[in-house]
C-alpha cells in the first residue's frame, strides 16, 4: 500500500505529471474521497490506498484530461475497464492520462462491516481471514470476506486492461466467478414473480441519481431525465410507472458499455441491487451475439452498435419474453 | 414515568386507535417509517435510511389537478383535513430537525400542507442505547438520551418506559402503568457515556454565523471540497432537515397535475431561471448546501444550525464528502 503512495509521490517529482488522481483520508478509516493532489506534500498528508478505495476513478478523467497538464491516475482492474470503455467512447483525452494499475484484493464496504451486526466501528485490522474492528463498544472481529463490498465477491476479473505501468502483478479473468448466478435464479422465476421481485426493489428508489452520476457509462453532458427544455425531466417518482421507466431506460441506455464495474450498486443509498439489472443486459448480449465484455479491449465492436449475418433476430425478444410461445 | 412490557407493544399500538407509523425493516433490511398493522415489527437498527420528515414533507404530492373538458376547466384539490395519527420511535436527531422545519414552513407564509399533518400528529421519540460513529448530535446540543416529542420513549431488555411531555402525550399514554424510573437512569448513564466519546461529538462550530458570512462564502477551499462531488442530491434527499422542493405540472393529456417533490441544490437546475443557472459549477451548488445548513441559516434563525448531525449524509455520500469534513476544513480551531 506504500508502494502506491510512494509512486504517487515519485511521478510528480520526477515532472512526469503535474497532478495525481487517487483517494484522500477522511475522518474514519473507510470514509476515502477521490482527489486530485497536485504537491508531494499534499500526497505525504492525505494521499492513502487501503481495502476501503472503492471508488473508481475513471469516470473523473473525462473532466481531468481535458486539463492543461499530465494526470497520473490509479486504476484498479475494473476501473481499468471502465477507463477502456470511456477511450473507446472518446470521453478521455489519452494523451494527457498516465495510468498506474494496481492489483486489488477486493475492497471492503463499511455498510457490509455493519450489517454483520458490528456498530460505532472507529478502526479496523486485518489479522489473518479475520477484520478486527475497534468499535466505541469494544473489539469485535468479522471474517474477511464477509466485509468485502458486493461486486468483489463476484469479481470477474483481476486483470489491468490497459496501464502504462503496473504496481504489482497482472491477474486474469475468473469465468467462474458467479456473477451471473443471481441473474439465472431471476430468469427461473414466474415473470409475476420477477415483477414482484423489482417492484419491491425499485419501490425504494428515491431518485437521488447516484447510480446516475457515478456511471461511467452515464457520460451525458446532459441527462435526459434532467432535460427542462425537452419536458422529460423527472425529480421524484410520480408513481410506479415512471419508477421502473428511469430504471429500465437508464439500463437500456448502457447496455453493451456497462462493463460491470458495480458503481450503481456500491452508492445506492437504499440498497437496491442495480448490477442485477445490468448483468442480465450482459448476459443475454452474451447469449444472443457472443461473449463480450466492455471495457476489455480498445478495438472490438460492440455488438450492439455493429452487424453481422448471423445477428439474432429482433423479434428474439418478443420470443425470449414468453409471449412467443 | 409509564412502563410496557415489549411484548404488549402491539396491543398498546392497537388501543391507540388511529394511524402509527414507527421505524420496521422491509425486506431488504433497511429501516423505514412503516405504517404499523399487526405484525409489523419495531426495527432493532438506529435509524432510518430516509428519515422521519418524509411523513410532514413527503418526497412528492399532487397539490392540485386541472381537468380540462372542452372550455371548462374543472380544479381538484388534494388537500384533505388528515386524522390524527402517530409517530412512533423517532430519535432525538430527527425529533429536532422537525423544530428546524417548522422554522421554515410555519413561518410566514405558512405552508397549509405540511402544518396540517404537523398539527395532527404526536411524536413519540426513542432514546438512543447505541450511537453509531457518525452520529454528532451532541454537537448541536441534542441530547439522545432524552429526545423530546409529545411522549419520550426509552426500550431497556424487556420494557418500554414513557414519559409525557405534552398534555397531548399525557393523554396517548395514560392508560399504562407507571413504572420505576431507575433503569431508565442507567440506561441514560450508559449512553451519555458512549455520546461523550463520539469522534466528531464536540465538532467546533465557531466561526460559523452571520458575522463570517463572506470570509467562508471566499474560502479557497471549497474548490477542494467540492472537487469529487458527483452533484447526486443523495446527501440532501436523505438529510432530515433539508426542504428544499420544486413545483411541477404533469399533463396526462386531459388533466395537468401539479405536484411538488424535493429538489436538491446539488442539481443543475435548482433554482434556474430564465436568465440561466445562478450557481453553474457544482463548486457554487455543492458550497450552497454547506453554507446554508452552516451560516445563511443560523444567521436568519437566532442561531440555530441546520443541521442536527444525525449522520445521514456521512454514511450515505458516495464518495465520502460531508458535512463534517466542510466544518473541520474550513471551520473552527477547536477541531485539531
Ligand atoms: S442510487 Fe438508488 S436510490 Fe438513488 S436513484 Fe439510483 S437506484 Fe434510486
Ligand atoms: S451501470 Fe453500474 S456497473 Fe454498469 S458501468 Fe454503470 S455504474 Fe458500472
Ligand atoms: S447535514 Fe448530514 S448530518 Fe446534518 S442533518 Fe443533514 S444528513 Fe444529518
Ligand atoms: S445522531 Fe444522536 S439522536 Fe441521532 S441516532 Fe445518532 S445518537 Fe441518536
Ligand atoms: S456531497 Fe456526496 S451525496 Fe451530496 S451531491 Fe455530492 S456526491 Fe452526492
Amino acid at each position: 500500500m506504500q508502494e502506491v503512495k510512494q509512486k504517487a509521490i515519485e511521478l510528480l517529482q520526477s515532472g512526469k505529471v503535474q497532478r495525481v488522481l487517487g483517494w484522500k483520508t477522511g475522518e474514519f478509516f473507510y470514509d476515502l474521497t477521490p482527489a486530485v493532489f497536485e504537491t508531494v506534500e499534499e500526497i505525504k498528508k492525505d494521499f492513502v490506498f487501503s481495502p476501503f478505495c472503492g471508488a473508481n476513478l475513471s469516470k473523473y478523467l473525462i473532466a481531468e484530461s481535458r486539463k492543461e497538464g499530465k494526470i497520473a491516475a490509479f486504476l484498479k482492474p475494473c476501473d481499468s475497464y471502465s477507463f477502456v470503455q470511456l477511450l473507446k467512447e472518446h470521453r478521455i483525452v489519452r494523451e494527457n492520462v498516465h495510468v498506474v494499475g494496481v492489483q486489488c484484493n477486493g475492497m471492503c464496504d463499511i455498510e457490509a462491516i455493519k450489517a454483520q451486526g458490528v456498530k460505532g466501528v472507529t478502526a479496523v485490522r486485518q489479522e489473518g481471514e479475520t477484520l478486527v474492528c475497534e468499535t466505541l463498544y469494544g473489539e469485535k472481529s468479522v471474517p474477511y470476506a464477509a466485509a468485502l463490498s458486493e461486486r468483489c465477491k463476484t469479481c470477474k476479473s483481476k486483470k489491468i486492461v490497459l496501464f502504462d505501468e503496473l504496481l504489482g502483478e497482472n491477474g486474469e479473468d475468473d469465468p467462474d466467478c458467479g456473477r451471473f448466478d443471481l441473474v439465472s435464479k431471476l430468469e427461473a422465476m414466474t415473470a409475476e414473480e420477477r415483477f414482484a421481485f423489482w417492484q419491491q426493489e425499485l419501490s425504494r428508489c428515491i431518485r437521488c441519481n447516484a447510480c446516475r452520476n457515478v456511471c461511467p457509462a452515464c457520460s451525458c453532458e446532459k441527462c435526459v431525465f434532467d432535460n427542462d427544455t425537452l419536458g422529460t425531466a423527472n425529480k421524484a417518482a410520480a408513481n410506479s410507472f415512471e419508477e421502473q421507466n428511469f430504471h429500465i431506460i437508464r439500463a437500456f441506455h448502457v447496455a453493451g458499455r456497462c462493463t460491470d464495474c458495480g458503481e450503481c450498486s456500491r452508492v445506492c443509498p437504499q440498497h437496491i441491487p442495480l448490477h442485477l439489472l445490468n448483468r442480465k443486459f450482459i448476459k443475454d448480449t452474451n447469449e444472443l451475439y457472443g461473449e463480450y465484455q466492455a471495457g476489455a479491449d480498445l478495438e472490438t465492436r460492440p455488438p450492439l452498435v455493429d452487424f453481422t449475418q448471423d445477428d439474432c433476430e429482433p423479434s428474439v425478444v418478443y420470443t425470449r419474453g414468453g409471449n412467443g410461445k | 414515568m409509564k412502563k410496557l412490557p415489549i411484548t404488549e407493544l402491539d396491543s398498546f399500538l392497537k388501543s391507540l386507535n388511529m394511524p402509527v407509523y414507527l421505524p420496521s425493516d422491509d425486506p431488504s433490511g433497511q429501516a423505514k417509517f412503516t405504517r404499523w398493522a399487526e405484525g409489523v415489527q419495531l426495527t432493532q437498527q438506529l435509524n432510518t435510511v430516509r428519515s422521519a420528515k418524509d411523513l410532514f414533507f413527503p418526497q412528492m404530492e399532487n397539490l392540485v389537478d386541472f381537468k380540462v373538458q372542452d372550455q371548462k376547466i374543472e380544479i381538484i384539490e388534494h388537500r384533505n383535513v388528515s386524522e390524527n395519527f402517530v409517530i412512533f420511535g423517532v430519535r432525538a436527531c430527527d425529533a429536532a430537525a422537525f423544530e428546524i422545519l417548522d422554522r421554515v414552513f410555519l413561518s410566514d407564509p405558512v405552508d397549509g400542507y405540511y402544518k396540517e399533518r404537523r398539527d395532527h400528529a404526536l411524536i413519540v421519540t426513542m432514546a438512543c442505547s447505541a450511537p453509531e460513529e457518525t452520529c454528532f448530535c451532541t454537537a448541536f446540543g441534542i441530547d439522545a438520551a432524552d429526545p423530546k416529542g409529545d411522549v419520550t420513549a426509552w426500550k431497556t431488555e424487556d420494557s418500554f418506559f414513557f414519559r409525557a411531555n405534552t398534555g397531548k402525550g399525557e393523554k396517548l399514554i395514560a392508560g399504562l402503568a407507571d413504572g420505576d424510573e431507575s433503569a431508565v437512569q442507567a440506561q441514560q448513564a450508559q449512553t451519555r457515556e458512549i455520546l461523550s466519546k463520539l469522534p466528531n461529538g464536540k465538532l467546533d462550530l465557531t466561526g460559523f454565523d452571520g458575522a463570517h458570512m463572506m470570509e467562508k462564502f471566499n474560502d479557497s477551499r471549497w474548490k477542494e471540497l467540492s472537487e469529487a462531488c458527483l452533484g447526486c442530491g443523495t446527501c440532501t434527499f436523505v438529510c432530515p432537515t433539508c426542504q428544499c422542493y420544486d413545483v411541477r405540472e404533469f399533463n396526462t393529456g386531459d388533466t395537468i397535475q401539479r405536484f411538488r417533490c424535493w429538489d436538491s441544490c446539488m442539481y443543475s437546475d435548482f433554482t434556474k431561471m430564465s436568465a440561466g443557472q445562478p450557481r453553474p459549477t457544482q463548486l457554487e451548488r455543492f458550497r450552497q448546501r454547506f453554507m446554508h445548513k452552516l451560516v445563511y441559516f443560523p444567521d436568519n434563525n437566532d442561531g440555530v444550525y441546520g443541521c442536527v448531525g444525525c449522520g445521514r449524509c456521512l454514511q450515505k455520500c458516495p464518495i465520502h464528502m460531508n458535512i463534517v469534513k466542510v466544518a473541520k476544513t474550513i471551520g473552527g480551531e477547536g477541531n485539531g
